[in-house]
């Protein structure tokens, strides 16, 4: 690619500069689009409107009235979320054709700091995967090897991200969907602490868990994202109190003695391959190098996160995914009476995985099955809060592989959902905890990324952006660009 | 022993108001089956006295003004609808069909 222009900073200082204009960096997102259709990263794009809104940002720019750290520059959202006349379609047959009233908070906040929303990537239906394959747009292909999977369920934002279609896209995690796609795609993704970014106009998956955060391909791309669409926002009433942190300015590339936590439990993961496990190590160890202190730490309750995630995710995604019955927007099948016209409605627009899980999380809803399940993986999930509350009474920040493997097969998994499921083991304790965590390059296996994940303890976004931003002054993982890129 | 059958997966699906034909209610079972397996794990753990957590990162609830607002316009707000007579969303009879619930 030419120079540093697939980075947030690199195209701010091109800007900032007069070397390109937003025009040039917009139209340059929509060629790439283009040209890496055949990877299904991206699932619409809005050219002429956002051709505009660069021009806009360019005018600003020569009036010297320029909005800021975004201003002009391009990037991509995810179709879960939604923008004024524009589509959402959560990669769902359900909601074909709906097109959005209203701009999320995201879309709002994106816009206020400049940037420009070029258009939407491909996902799992509902955000339910972990491999961007449960799609009415067809499956993302990871640009790395497109045999393979990108992750999700943002696989298309972070598959967008590494081929340089955009410097950063909007993803959202309910158990490791940023996560996961940044580490199989070899870019680097934040998922923050549970309410830290306002959630207005983020279609709903699992609310006690859902939390939208960037992808790009630095730690300090990522903090100048984050720090735009950051904050309270009384829309949304799991939205913290807390202001926008300050983030990009705390990126001093000092870690000595910082305390990094070696959770035993997450190394010693029976079936994680042993190439992973290692180069996670060497991250560390180069960590340590930099003056940051290592120790073991334990977080006992990890082998029952999977469990509890899927219990919890589930039951609130059959009463969250109880809206679309055919009434006030989406899809409808025409039916004699109410009730079929729901049924009808329902069973032609969702895909198996989407039923799959409302059945699911019915079930262990449902009389007879509460307490057995839904009450006992709540419960878990107190002693997983309290694992991580322990734990960071010993360390700053507590660094793990971000999967156990690097990007699977298209394929491999689609037919045997639990072995899809088992994917997220290093994943979901976050969201679980509300803790904030982020996946950043850290070296490869057989040409395939490698991703660290870095977890804080609550509103620690700006130590582990702290951590992950030096790591990245002192290697080059970040740099590399993928080859497979149509 | 299995820990769902294909009739409980029907009538868990007919309370989600999904039809899943024969075949998709027989690969479901088998499915759900294996996921209700793996997730009895949690059932060896000792959680007396425990408490539930619902909310990761509980924060009070949040009060507001009791003030009029400006209202998503009408015409907008009905703008996804597949049916409408203008003013209100429009849905098939619901009384006197004779289907039950």
């Amino acid at each position: 690619m030419d120079g540093l222009l697939d980075t947030v900073a690199g195209q701010r200082d091109a800007l900032d500069q007069g070397d390109v204009s937003s025009r040039d960096l917009v139209q340059r997102s929509l060629d790439r689009a283009r040209d890496t259709e055949g990877l299904g990263l991206v699932v619409g794009t809005r050219s002429e409107v956002a051709l505009q809104e660069a021009d806009a940002a360019d005018a600003r720019r020569r009036a010297g009235d320029g909005r800021g750290a975004l201003d002009g520059v391009p990037v991509l959202i995810k179709d879960n979320m939604v923008q004024l006349g524009e589509p959402a379609q959560c990669a769902s047959r359900i909601l074909e054709r709906f097109v959005s009233p209203y701009d999320g908070a995201m879309a709002e906040r994106l816009g206020a700091a400049g940037a420009v929303i070029v258009g939407r990537t491909n996902m799992d239906e509902f955000a339910m995967g972990s491999s961007t394959e449960n799609s009415i747009h067809g499956a993302a292909h990871n640009p790395w090897d497109r045999t393979r999977a990108c992750g999700g369920s943002s696989g298309g934002a972070a598959g967008a991200v590494a081929a340089s279609v955009v410097g950063a896209a909007l993803g959202s995690d309910t158990g490791g969907s940023i996560r996961q796609p940044a580490s199989f795609c070899g870019v680097t993704g934040i998922k923050p602490t549970y309410g830290r970014v306002s959630r207005w106009g983020l279609v709903a998956f699992a609310s006690s868990l859902d939390q939208i955060g960037p992808f790009a391909h630095t730690a300090r791309d990522c903090a100048l994202i984050l720090e735009a669409i950051a904050g309270h926002d009384r829309r949304d009433s799991t939205s913290l109190p807390e202001p926008s942190p300050s983030l990009a300015s705390g990126l001093t590339g000092d870690v000595s003695g910082l305390v990094v936590g070696l959770p035993r439990e997450y190394f010693e993961l029976e079936g994680a391959d042993p190439a992973v496990i290692a180069s996670v190590r060497e991250a560390v160890a180069e960590l340590e190098r930099a003056g940051a202190k290592v120790r073991e730490v334990s977080l006992p309750h990890t082998k029952y996160g999977i469990a509890a995630y899927y219990l919890l995710a589930t039951a609130e995604a059959s009463s969250n995914l109880a809206r679309y019955d055919g009434v006030r927007y989406g899809r409808r099948v025409p039916s004699d009476d109410l009730d079929s016209m729901y049924r009808n409605t329902r069973s032609e627009g969702f895909g198996a995985e989407v039923k799959r899980r409302i059945v699911l999380g019915t079930y262990v809803l449902s009389a007879g099955y509460y307490d057995a399940y839904y009450r006992k993986a709540q419960q878990v999930r107190t002693l997983l809060r309290r694992d991580f509350d322990e734990a960071f009474s010993e360390c700053d920040v507590i660094a793990t592989p971000t999967s156990p493997e690097t990007a699977f097969v298209l394929g491999e998994k689609s037919s045997d959902p639990l072995k899809m499921y088992l994917s997220d083991v290093y994943t979901v304790t976050a969201p679980l905890a509300g803790i904030p965590g982020i996946s950043l390059p850290c070296g490869d296996v057989g040409g395939l990324p490698v991703g660290l994940q870095l977890l804080g303890p609550p509103l620690g976004e700006a130590t582990i952006l702290r951590v992950a931003d030096a790591y990245q002054r002192l290697t080059d993982h970040h740099d590399r660009r993928p080859g497979a890129t149509s | 022993m299995s820990k769902i059958s294909p009739e409980e997966v029907e009538y868990t699906a007919r309370l989600a108001r999904l039809s899943l034909s024969e075949e998709e209610t027989a690969a479901m079972a088998r499915d759900l089956d294996k996921i209700l397996d793996y997730v009895a794990a949690l059932q060896s753990l000792d959680t007396t006295g425990i408490e539930p957590t619902s909310h990761p990162i509980p924060v009070p609830t949040p009060l507001r003004a009791d003030e009029a607002a400006e209202p998503l316009d009408p015409a907008l707000a009905l703008s996804n609808a597949p049916q409408t007579d203008g003013t209100a969303f429009v849905v098939p009879k619901v009384i006197g069909t004779g289907e039950e619930s």
